[in-house]
C-alpha cells in the first residue's frame, strides 16, 4: 500500500554488517593493534571493491561499531586490514580480540584520495602517529602503479620508535629506491639514526619542491595545525594540500547527523577533503 | 481524485472502527493535559480539536527500534571457533495516522529527503513509509507558536498527505490526496460532500489569513552561515537553553539518531534510538575532543541545519515545518523564530565583509 510512487523500492540493508574473520593481528605499538580480516562470505571477499581511502565500520556486537580506514591498498587483495589505536570502549574491545575471532564489517563507506589526479604529480606523504593509517593505502597503492607518479617522498613521525607503527615495514620503505622516507621523532633516543624533531621542523628541513607536488596529509590536530604553515611556507597551494579526517560516527551513510561540517558529511562526502575544500567549510574541526 | 466526502460527527467512531478493522489506526487522545497519537481501540475517544503535544513521526521513526539481533554460537565442528548469526528486523504493518496535521505531514517530507537518499536508503523507514497512510486535518485557527506559514506550508496544506479532513460544525469533509487516500473513502459511513467542499476550502484560507503574517526565513540559510564564527551571537541567543532536548524529541523534523548495542552474554540486539544533537555527547569522540563543545556550537548546528544546510542540499526545503511545539514545550521559552529573526537582523562584520 505505497501512498508514494516516487519512493524507491526496498533495497539492501546499509545497516547489515558483512562478518569476517581475523586472519591475524599485529601489535603495532603499545596502543595501536592491526587486524587483518577476511570476509567470511567468499563471493562478498571476491567482489568488494573499494578505493585508497575509504573506510569502514568494525563491530564488536554487543559493544557497538566504530570507523576506520581499511588500511590496506585494493591492489593487495588478501585481506582488509585496519589499524586501530586505543582510544574508547569499541576499540578497547577490538584489543582483545585474536586470529580466529569474528567480527562485523560494514565497508566501504565515504570517499577516497583523488589518485587519479595525483598522476604525474610528485606526492609527499606527511603522517604523525596513526594517521600514517590512511596514508600507508595511498602509499602501497601508488607504489603498485609506480609508473603513474613522479617522486614520492614520506615523513613519517610519531613520539618514540616505540610509537612508530609498521616498524617491520619501514626498512623496505627506507631501502627502495624509488622511494624516500624520511622517519622522525619528537625527543632523541639512543641507537635512534633518523630525524628528531616534530614533523613540520623536519619538513621544512626536507624543503620539498612545491611545484607539481601534492602533499597528502594526516595526523593529530596540533600536527596538522603546523604542518599546513610549513606547507604554506614551502610554496603550496590550499588545492595542493589533500588530508583525511575523522568524526564521531554512527551510520556512516549521512543519516543519523553528527559529522557534518555545515553541509558537508564526513562519512560520506569525505573523509578525504583538500585543504581548499576545507577552508570553504564552517570552522568546525 | 474521487469526489470529496462527509462525514457526521456523530458517525465518525465508527468510520474508525471501520478503517480500525483493516489497518493500524493511530489517532490523538487526550492523555493527562497531553495529546499523544495511540492506537485507536474502538468506542475510543479522538482528540481533533487541537494540535498533539507530540508529532506523529514516531510511527515512521519509532523512539526506539531493533535493527537486528545477534547472536554468538559456537561451531558445532570445531569447539574453539564462535559464530556471529545476525538477523536484521524490518517489520511495518500497514497504518493509518489520522489527525495529523499539515505540519506533521511536511515534517515526513523532510525525512524522506534523508532516509530515501540518492545513495543510501534505509529500509527500516521505508518499510513502514510505504505502509502508512496520512489523513490531515486542516488547522482552522492557529496557535500562539504557530508559524508554519513562514516555512512555506500553510494551516490547510494538503501535501504530503493522502486524505485532507477540514471541520465543519457537523462533521469533517475529507478529500482524496493520493490514490492510496481514495482506497479508504469506501465506506457506506460517507456521504457525497457537495457543496460543503467551497464551505471547507473557505474555512481553510480564512485560517491562512487570520495567521501572524510570515516572517521570510529563506535568508537565513546564507546570514546563517556568516554567522557562523560569531560565538558572541550564539552565545546570547542560547544563554537560556538548558541542552533538555524536548525540542529535538517533539520536533516532526528531527531525524537523528544514535545506535547502541544492548545485549547479555552471546546474544542481544542493536538498536536505534532518537539522539538529541543539543547533548554534548553527540559529537563527542573517543579522544576526548568536540567539535561542539559548547551549548552555543549545538544550538548553532540545529539552528543552521534546519534553516541552512538543509536548504543548501535539497532544493530551499526549509527542515522545520513550523509547528511550534519546540517553542510551546522548551522548559525556558527558547523561541526559534526569534533566533531565526535575530540571525536575518544581524549584521555580523563577516556578513558586511562580504556584502562589500
Amino acid at each position: 500500500m505505497s501512498q508514494n510512487p516516487n519512493l524507491s523500492p526496498l533495497v539492501a540493508n546499509p545497516y547489515l554488517p558483512d562478518i569476517g574473520t581475523i586472519i591475524e593481528t599485529i601489535q603495532e605499538t603499545h596502543n595501536i593493534m592491526t587486524f587483518r580480516v577476511v570476509l567470511d562470505n567468499e563471493e562478498r571477499m571476491r567482489s568488494f571493491h573499494y578505493e585508497p581511502g575509504q573506510v569502514g565500520q568494525l563491530s564488536i556486537f554487543g559493544v557497538g561499531e566504530s570507523t576506520f580506514v581499511i588500511n590496506s591498498p585494493p591492489t593487495r587483495r588478501e585481506y582488509l586490514q585496519f589499524s586501530v589505536m586505543r582510544a574508547g570502549e569499541v576499540t578497547a574491545k577490538l584489543h582483545k580480540l585474536s586470529t580466529g575471532d569474528r567480527i562485523g564489517v560494514r565497508a566501504p563507506l565515504g570517499n577516497f584520495f583523488p589518485y587519479e589526479s595525483m598522476k604525474g604529480k610528485d606526492i609527499l606523504f606527511i603522517g604523525g602517529g596513526i594517521g600514517m593509517a590512511p596514508l600507508r593505502t595511498l602509499l602501497l597503492f601508488m607504489l603498485d602503479n609506480r609508473g603513474d607518479y613522479g617522486k614520492i617522498r614520506v615523513l613519517y613521525g610519531a613520539r618514540s620508535p616505540q610509537d612508530m607503527a609498521f616498524s617491520y615495514e619501514l626498512p623496505e620503505w627506507l631501502e627502495r629506491g624509488d622511494l624516500e622516507t624520511v622517519l622522525t621523532i619528537d625527543r632523541e633516543v639512543e641507537g635512534w639514526d633518523h630525524k628528531v624533531g616534530l614533523i613540520p621542523n623536519v619538513l621544512l628541513e626536507m624543503a620539498p619542491e612545491a611545484d607539481n607536488g601534492v602533499a597528502v596529509t594526516c595526523g593529530p590536530p596540533i600536527m596538522i595545525k603546523f604542518t599546513l604553515q610549513a606547507l604554506k611556507k614551502l610554496g603550496f597551494k590550499d588545492n595542493q594540500i589533500v588530508t583525511t579526517l575523522e568524526k564521531r560516527m554512527k551510520c556512516g551513510i549521512g543519516i543519523c547527523g553528527r559529522c557534518n561540517i555545515g553541509t558537508k558529511y564526513v562519512c560520506v562526502d569525505g573523509p578525504v577533503f583538500t585543504y581548499e575544500e576545507l577552508r570553504q567549510l564552517p570552522n568546525e574541526l | 481524485m474521487a469526489e470529496a466526502k462527509f462525514i457526521s460527527h456523530d458517525k465518525l467512531q465508527s468510520w474508525l472502527d471501520e478503517l480500525a478493522a483493516t489497518m493500524q489506526v493511530l489517532a490523538p487522545a487526550g492523555q493527562g493535559d497531553a495529546v499523544v497519537f495511540v492506537p485507536y481501540a474502538a468506542g475510543q475517544k479522538v482528540e481533533l480539536r487541537r494540535q498533539a503535544t507530540v508529532s506523529p513521526k514516531s510511527a515512521l521513526f519509532p523512539a526506539s527500534e531493533d535493527l537486528l539481533r545477534y547472536n554468538y554460537r559456537k561451531n558445532p565442528e570445531n569447539l574453539g571457533q564462535v559464530n556471529v548469526e545476525l538477523e536484521p528486523i524490518i517489520a511495518a504493518e500497514p497504518t493509518l495516522i489520522f489527525g495529523a496535521r499539515p505540519c506533521d505531514a511536511r515534517g515526513f517530507m523532510v525525512f524522506d529527503r534523508v532516509y530515501d537518499g540518492r545513495k543510501y536508503k534505509d529500509p527500516y523507514y521505508l518499510a513502514r513509509r510505504q505502509a502508512t497512510l496520512l489523513a490531515t486535518i486542516a488547522c482552522l485557527q492557529a496557535e500562539n507558536a504557530c508559524f508554519c506559514n513562514s516555512v512555506g506550508s500553510a494551516p490547510g496544506d494538503a501535501t504530503g498527505s493522502d486524505l485532507l479532513l477540514t471541520p465543519l460544525a457537523d462533521g469533517l469533509v475529507i478529500e482524496a490526496v493520493s490514490a492510496g487516500g481514495e482506497k479508504l473513502l469506501d465506506s457506506p459511513l460517507l456521504t457525497g460532500a457537495g457543496d460543503k467542499v467551497e464551505e471547507a476550502a473557505g474555512l481553510r484560507d480564512q485560517a491562512l489569513r487570520e495567521m501572524a503574517e510570515p516572517l521570510n526565513m529563506t535568508p537565513a540559510k546564507e546570514k546563517l552561515t556568516q554567522l557562523f564564527d560569531d560565538i558572541d551571537f550564539w552565545g546570547q541567543v542560547s544563554a537560556k537553553c538548558i541542552s533538555c532536548g524536548a525540542c529535538t524529541y517533539l520536533c516532526p523534523t528531527c531525524y537523528c539518531f544514535n545506535i547502541t548495542d544492548e545485549g547479555t552474554g552471546l546474544s542481544g540486539r542493536r538498536v536505534r534510538s532518537w539522539d538529541n544533537c543539543m547533548s554534548f555527547q553527540f559529537t563527542l569522540e573517543a579522544s576526548g575532543h568536540n567539535p561542539r563543545p559548547t551549548k552555543a556550537h549545538r544550538l548553532k548546528n540545529r539552528v543552521g541545519h534546519k534553516f541552512s544546510y538543509f536548504p543548501a542540499l535539497h532544493q530551499q526545503l526549509i527542515a522545520c515545518c513550523g509547528c511550534g511545539r519546540c517553542i510551546k514545550s522548551c522548559p525556558v521559552s527558547v523561541d526559534i523564530r526569534e533566533i531565526v529573526s535575530k540571525a536575518i537582523a544581524c549584521h555580523p562584520p563577516a556578513a558586511e565583509e562580504a556584502a562589500k
